[in-house]
């Protein structure tokens, strides 16, 4: 599931564009989630005063992430549960391979978590002589198809169901040519409830944990996280440090906006409170830095820490619809991952930033109110800055500020573009000019601005 | 130094100043026409609810809408004519053939049709997650408009597990279409049971 990291955002989401039917069913099947967002937004008056009060909630948990930390390890040891504390990805796999290992447990069933992707968990856990199955089934198809999801909320919703039917066919001997949704679902349901049913480890992730009592939070429609957990004898639940909440009373807000903005649903079928581990079973929880604390340094962008990842930016995004979710070459893709990757490794996401229109939709949307594009629009400050960008950006950009310097450069470069696109077109209409692909370039006017007013002399007139 | 030093170290000298919590007691939903709010909402969710007078009228409806013939399991002591009574002490995954589990809520919240229950109602955690259909009573005085209200009565809760539940188990994984009984139960009934109300319609 490595993913290709010799292209760009642009490169691969032309190779996503190809496909112009599957783009298109993309891009509707998105915005129709994003319409189903807005219509439950507003069946409730006070939506913008709870968006404004999850932000501020957050705020608070960044501002005392220190005590919430001590306290939530407390309250969760007090409960029976393991706390575990991992610096980066490496220590978190380390961690879980070591509960499996004790326990010698070789094959575990894991519920959608980001971080584990994040962490790249199955492959090293592999490498151990350890078989994770996830089980959500958008992942499910997503590890049958050997990818990686390309949305956090929906793992596969770039495969039309013919391809997941002829992935079931080879894989889980279902009728060949067989692309009913139903069926399909029914054909996964027998396949994973025998694995629920035989797995001692189960692995989950967190939407929220509560400092005041020491529990977690786990939301999803399927049941999936439930199946595995309440069948296990050891469950591991992984969580990035930022995922607490003050007291179990801000759950209230933060369960009311988390489906309605995820895909319009009044609620998660399953909001799953885990305080302490069943009789005879184990709990783990693994705290997981891995770059949020810098994260938390960075004035700009530790906003972006206050994300519940519901994935209403990317439903919104006009580039990630057209684009996939694989064009952003990091685990959670979209504007969201656009803020949170170059955190992580600016060299190698120093694209992402510039895969946007800045037109703001994301912000606009996201519960917790993170200002997404203005955070893009920083990123890339930072990133030109540190020297990151593609050379060709940068001469473009030199030239634009030397030409947009001085009147005489401006007046002088526009006689040039006019006469070039009048009489030699295709010196810009072609492959060399990024610009041109997908675009045609304008006609020329005849004259400037300044040149047809001075000959009208508007001013001697008026 | 520790990982758990290095992260705390760090989180330490990263979080900003301290900013407060805003005011929550501000949200709170209306209580009129709770019970057929809640219905409505349920009922869109591809849920199914029963205003009923009392257990009589619940078994009748098992026995009508259920395949009796399959496991059922329950609970209530008052169903144990209807249903095999659920053992807290056998395996977990014994209860794989459990074609109806019938199981009592603490509670049900109007704005979206989830259901509160404890592990000590559920009998065991598995039980409303493993079997084919779910079947929920809950009193009609046990109704909240929103997550607000819910959580004021829940308070911190005495339980080792709780779940909100809100229909049958769903997934719309496979091009947006929704499909019921992804995992879990196919159905949710919900009965709403009339007998304590005081004067609520």
């Amino acid at each position: 599931m490595i993913q290709n990291r010799t292209k760009d955002h642009a490169a691969l989401a032309e190779d996503f564009i190809k496909d112009e039917k599957r783009v298109d069913w993309h891009d509707g099947a998105l915005w129709w989630i994003r319409q189903k967002r807005d219509k439950v937004a507003k069946q409730i008056p006070e939506w913008e005063d709870l968006r404004e009060a999850a932000s501020l909630i957050k705020s608070n948990v960044l501002s005392n992430l220190h005590d919430y930390l001590l306290q939530f390890e407390a309250n969760a040891t007090k409960n029976g549960i393991k706390v575990h504390w991992a610096a980066d990805a490496k220590e978190h796999n380390e961690i879980v391979y070591s509960i499996l290992k004790a326990k010698e447990i070789k094959q575990m069933v894991k519920s959608k978590s980001m971080l584990t992707e994040e962490c790249h968990l199955n492959e090293y856990l592999l490498e151990r002589g350890i078989e994770v199955v996830n089980s959500d089934l958008g992942e499910y198809i997503q590890q049958l198809a050997k990818e990686p999801p390309s949305h956090i909320v929906l793992p596969c919703i770039h495969k039309r169901k013919e391809e997941i039917g002829e992935l079931f066919h080879e894989h889980l001997g279902s009728e060949k040519g067989e692309s009913d949704p139903t069926i399909l679902t029914r054909t996964a349901r027998k396949h994973l409830r025998d694995v629920f049913l035989t797995r001692r480890g189960a692995l989950t992730g967190v939407n929220f944990a509560v400092a005041e009592t020491g529990e977690f939070v786990v939301c999803t429609n399927e049941g999936n996280a439930d199946m595995g957990a309440h069948l296990s004898d050891v469950h591991i639940a992984s969580m990035g440090i930022e995922k607490l909440i003050p007291q179990k009373k801000h759950l209230g807000v933060f369960l009311r906006l988390l489906a309605r903005s995820a895909t319009g649903q009044p609620i998660t079928i399953y909001s799953s409170h885990f305080k302490k581990p069943r009789q005879g079973q184990e709990m783990h929880i693994i705290l997981v830095d891995h770059g949020r604390s810098r994260q938390l340094g960075r004035v700009d962008f530790r906003n972006s820490l206050k994300c519940i990842r519901c994935g209403a930016c990317m439903n919104t995004c006009p580039v990630y619809r057209k684009s996939g979710g694989h064009s952003y070459h990091n685990t959670i893709a979209g504007p969201i991952g656009a803020i949170l990757a170059p955190n992580l490794d600016m060299k190698k996401h120093a694209d992402l930033p510039f895969a946007s229109t800045l037109c703001g939709s994301c912000s606009n949307v996201c519960p917790v109110k993170i200002d997404i594009h203005d955070q893009l629009y920083k990123w890339r400050q930072v990133i030109v800055k540190e020297g990151y960008v593609a050379k060709t950006k940068t001469i473009g950009m030199k030239a634009m500020a030397w030409t947009l310097s001085s009147p005489d450069s401006y007046t002088a470069a526009g006689k040039v573009g006019r006469w070039v696109l009048k009489n030699t077109p295709f010196a810009v209409n072609n492959k060399l000019n990024p610009w041109y692909k997908q675009r045609d370039m304008p006609g020329a006017p005849k004259e400037s601005f300044e040149e047809w007013y001075a000959k009208n002399d508007l001013k001697g007139k008026s | 130094m520790s990982s758990k030093e290095k992260i705390l170290a760090a989180v330490l000298e990263n979080q900003p100043q301290l900013t407060p919590l805003p005011d929550i007691g501000i949200f709170k939903g209306k209580d009129q026409d709770i019970v057929q709010k809640y219905s409505d909402t349920f009922t869109s969710i591809g849920g199914r609810v029963f205003l009923v007078d009392g257990i009589a009228a619940v078994k009748a409806i098992i026995i009508e809408q259920f395949d009796i013939n399959k496991r059922i399991i329950t609970t209530l002591p008052q169903l144990d004519d209807t249903a095999e009574l659920y053992s807290s002490r056998v395996d977990p995954h014994t209860f794989d053939d459990v074609e109806l589990a019938v199981i009592k809520a603490q509670l049900a919240v109007a704005e979206n049709g989830a259901v509160w229950l404890t592990e000590q109602l559920m009998g065991q955690r598995i039980l409303p997650y493993i079997c084919q259909h779910l079947a929920v009573i809950v009193s009609a005085e046990s109704f909240v408009p929103t997550m607000h209200e819910a959580y004021t009565h829940l308070g911190v809760g005495q339980y080792g597990f709780g779940a909100f539940i809100g229909g049958p188990s769903k997934t719309a994984d496979i091009e947006q279409s929704l499909v019921m009984g992804a995992h879990g139960p196919i159905t949710m009934t919900v009965f709403v049971l009339k007998e304590n109300i005081n004067g609520q319609e």
